[in-house]
């Protein structure tokens, strides 16, 4: 099948692992703006979804932010905020963080919202403080909805950080558009792979933290 | 703004034309999907052992980029609207697999068991029961399958003038009029929402017994019964 | 409490003008029917629910004067449920409000080990996690949660409504016994009457609206019920279940057909003419009940022989299980044993009546619980 046979010729051509274009450099470009993007985007949905979520007030405000950001279409925002205020990091940011933001503050809201109230009740007779209820009550039992809505949000940026190469910056879409242009399919696909491996270790790295982070009492066994 | 609604004529088409173009190519794909969704899902709900590695397999699927895919499959579909819509049709089946097995999991075994105990067999309690319960699961998958694919459309243009509504985003660079960039992304996002307005105006019909508004908190069973992994960890 | 109301801003009224003065040292039952008011009654307690009037003093002082996490840690609060967290082990849930207080984590955990063995959960549980326990085990940690900064205070919200029938009679002698040591002020709601009957020194019945129907100890709700409403809510058998509260010590015993399995033929005349004989063996044990006729000296246990059912002890258990003693044995007497189960004579259901009529007779009851009750009841309320 040439696919596999494209990506053989990527991985072993010998030029694509060094220099400012090599693998390695193009690799720690994608995950620093995976990173940026996740982290400003859990800035924004963390605190907002565990607060809504613990005083059950303003569900239709983020589910309104949620479909308003997720219809906004990704590349469109892209090509807009370069057209207007030119290239750079900013235009790559917006539409990552907009995308990555809707996951993250729809889980968060829903984990929480949806807790067995017995507990939170019980604590709060107990004399806990609301800080002390959605920190050491709430939380840790909704922490492995929150996980899986970082997760996924961390699978689309991985993907959709491909779109920075179209503003002239790097990363692993750096092959896929040089391949389009070039009319040269084993970087395009040598490309994609890179970006579907990335995808598997996100995977892998949000399983670790689920079993490091998650109280045994929570995952059941 | 001027201009804004004046398409260049390298688009071959007009405004409203690029809508029903758009839409075309964003929802045929979330229909293949869904087509291809259900029957695999219950498969996963039927085999347990299916499901870890279906999500898998999946999952890495929906992580390729979509330009990429486009790019590959020039060479078998050309510059196509087919070209588009194949990869469209596999993130949908993505977000909608699970979504589904989901939503038929989380009908109560008490419900199965009242329902086979009626005389149902299997084909009808699915179609019957179990599909109609997880109504409200599989119209979420579907809002954010058909957002998401709305949005990839745009992709599109970049091989070609595929991209409908996207292809205006090309040509705001090539002609500098970010006017044709603003009209891209509004009516993108406008289209969406109305979509998004539709979907939940169907889950409304399907589902005349949901409480409307404010949703209550699910209420842990009255008693528990005595675990049966404690003695066996 | 006093004249203590809470309105919704819906209008409705949850607690309407409730004046209580609930005992210290002692189970107080907060008892009615859905939707009294009854938990709204015990939220207003540790402020969970603030009232709209009215003031609640806690020792002559306002519970409004101190911060509220304060006055919560003060109180042991137990739901139904038990409400435990599920990612902490049965000792770090134990051990919550002493942590939150500020000591240290050894001895916390020290202290939630010493609470575990008295509700009766097995030190191997500690390190487990709730899931992991049935209902019951949960339950009774939620009480040793509770229980874990030695709150004075103790405040139950149905705590033993979801769990089944036997394992909740156990946790109530369980609480009984508990409270015996202790001797915390609780205050229990209930929406079950029985509950509240057996544990409560002082039960107060409230009505649909919120508004506090008679507030007495359990004998006197049984014998003197306010109004219909008290009556109805009781129950049809409260005559038989106000016999509890009566004790058997008084009646009076006839040794005249007991007879040991070796007796004589002259120790069968003097019982002649009892239609019955109680055939014991040498130490006294009861064997059963056997007819007089036809029966020959020094055999008695090789005849046909009636069980004698369960006998009850005189002093210790109350008229109604000397009733049902009665009741359920075969002719109709009612076998006295003492502490060891050895046979001190037979009561007949027309003595038992005629005790049952001279007792209504005295008033109030000689319940041994309203005997116990603390000289010094000290106002929680002015």
């Amino acid at each position: 099948m040439n696919v596999l046979n494209f990506v053989n010729a990527f991985f072993s051509d010998g030029a694509h692992w060094h220099g400012y274009d090599g693998i390695p450099t193009r690799l720690v470009e994608h995950v620093q703006y995976t990173l940026m993007a996740l982290g400003l985007a859990a800035a924004i949905g963390l605190p907002v979804g565990l607060l809504t979520g613990h005083t059950g007030r303003g569900g239709n405000a983020v589910a309104f932010v949620a479909t308003a950001a997720r219809a906004l279409p990704s590349f469109g925002l892209l090509v807009l905020i370069a057209v207007v205020v030119g290239i750079g990091l900013l235009p790559v940011m917006i539409p990552l963080v907009v995308l990555a933001v809707p996951p993250i503050l729809v889980t968060t809201y829903e984990a929480v919202r949806s807790l067995d109230p017995a507990p939170v009740d019980a604590a709060r007779g107990m004399g806990m403080t609301e800080t002390g209820i959605l920190f050491r009550v709430e939380l840790p039992v909704a922490l492995p909805l929150v996980l899986s809505g970082l997760r996924s949000a961390a699978i689309q940026v991985v993907s959709t950080a491909t779109i920075a190469a179209y503003v002239s910056l790097g990363g692993l879409g750096r092959y896929i558009i040089d391949g389009l242009y070039q009319r040269d399919y084993e970087k395009v696909v040598g490309g994609a792979a890179l970006v579907a491996l990335l995808a598997l270790v996100t995977l892998a790295v949000f399983w670790a933290a689920g079993r490091f982070v998650v109280s045994p009492g929570v995952r059941r066994r | 703004m001027n201009g804004f609604f004046d398409i260049p004529s390298d688009l071959d088409n007009t405004y409203f034309g690029l809508i029903g173009l758009h839409l075309r190519e964003a929802l045929l794909p979330v229909l293949a999907g869904l087509l291809a969704a259900l029957p695999l899902a219950q498969l996963c709900v039927r085999f347990r052992w299916l499901y870890p590695p279906v999500l898998g397999v999946t999952t890495v699927f929906y992580a390729i980029p979509s330009l990429a895919v486009f790019v590959v499959l020039i060479d078998y579909t050309g510059q196509t609207e087919l070209t588009v819509m194949i990869p469209l049709a596999v993130y949908s089946l993505v977000v909608l697999v699970p979504a589904i097995v989901d939503g038929v999991r989380s009908v109560p075994e008490e419900t199965l068991a009242a329902s086979t105990a009626m005389g149902f067999g299997p084909v009808r309690r699915y179609l019957q029961v179990q599909l109609p319960i997880a109504v409200p699961a599989i119209l979420a998958g579907l809002r954010v399958a058909v957002a998401s694919s709305i949005s990839l459309v745009s992709v599109g243009a970049l091989i070609g003038n595929q991209g409908a509504l996207g292809n205006l985003l090309a040509d705001a660079q090539k002609y500098g009029r970010p006017e044709l960039a603003v009209n891209s992304v509004l009516t993108t996002a406008v289209l969406a929402i109305l979509c998004d307005a539709v979907l939940v105006l169907v889950r409304n019909l399907l589902t005349p017994w949901m409480p409307r508004g404010r949703r209550q908190r699910p209420k842990e069973a009255a008693a528990r019964p005595e675990p049966q992994e404690a003695a066996a960890k | 409490m006093d004249s203590v109301t809470k309105r919704y801003p819906d209008g409705t009224v949850a607690v309407d003008r409730l004046s209580l003065e609930i005992p210290d040292r002692s189970i107080t039952v907060l008892v009615g029917p859905s939707g009294c008011g009854k938990t709204t009654t015990l939220r207003m307690i540790n402020r969970m629910v603030e009232p709209s009037e009215g003031t609640i003093l806690l020792d002559g002082e306002d519970l409004q004067r101190q911060p509220v996490t304060t006055l919560r840690r003060s109180m042991g609060y137990v739901i139904q449920n038990a409400g435990l967290f599920q990612h902490r082990t049965i000792l770090d849930n134990i051990a919550t409000v002493p942590r939150m207080l500020g000591r240290g984590k050894q001895k916390s955990r020290e202290r939630a080990a010493e609470l575990m063995e008295r509700v009766g959960l097995d030190a191997s549980l500690a390190k487990r996690y709730p899931y992991q326990l049935s209902g019951g085990q949960q339950q009774r940690v939620g009480v040793a949660r509770a229980l874990a900064a030695d709150p004075p205070v103790l405040l139950m919200d149905e705590p033993f409504s979801a769990v089944d029938p036997v394992v909740r009679k156990g946790l109530q002698d369980e609480l009984l016994r508990i409270q015996d040591e202790l001797g915390k002020t609780i205050v229990f709601v209930t929406h079950d009457i029985d509950e509240a009957i057996k544990l409560g020194t002082m039960v107060a019945v409230m009505r649909t609206g919120g508004r506090l129907a008679q507030f007495a100890p359990p004998a006197e709700l049984l014998s003197d019920p306010a109004d219909a409403f008290v009556e109805d809510f009781l129950g049809a058998d409260r005559g038989i279940r106000r016999l509890s509260f009566f004790s058997s010590a008084g009646l009076e015993l006839t040794r005249g057909p007991v007879v040991r399995a070796d007796a004589g033929a002259e120790r069968l005349a003097a019982a002649d003419g009892a239609p019955h004989l109680l055939v014991t063996d040498a130490d006294g044990r009861p064997l059963g009940w056997a007819e007089p006729r036809g029966l020959s000296a020094g055999d008695l246990a090789a005849g046909p022989l009636l069980s004698c059912g369960r006998p009850f002890v005189p002093g210790t258990d109350s008229l109604r299980a000397a009733l049902d003693c009665a009741v359920l044995s075969p002719t109709g007497w009612a076998v006295a044993v003492d502490a060891d189960g050895r046979v001190i004579g037979v009561v007949s259901q027309q003595t038992i009546g005629e005790a049952i009529r001279s007792a209504h007779g005295a008033g109030s009851p000689g319940d041994e619980r309203t005997a116990e009750e603390p000289a010094d009841v000290t106002k929680v309320a002015p």
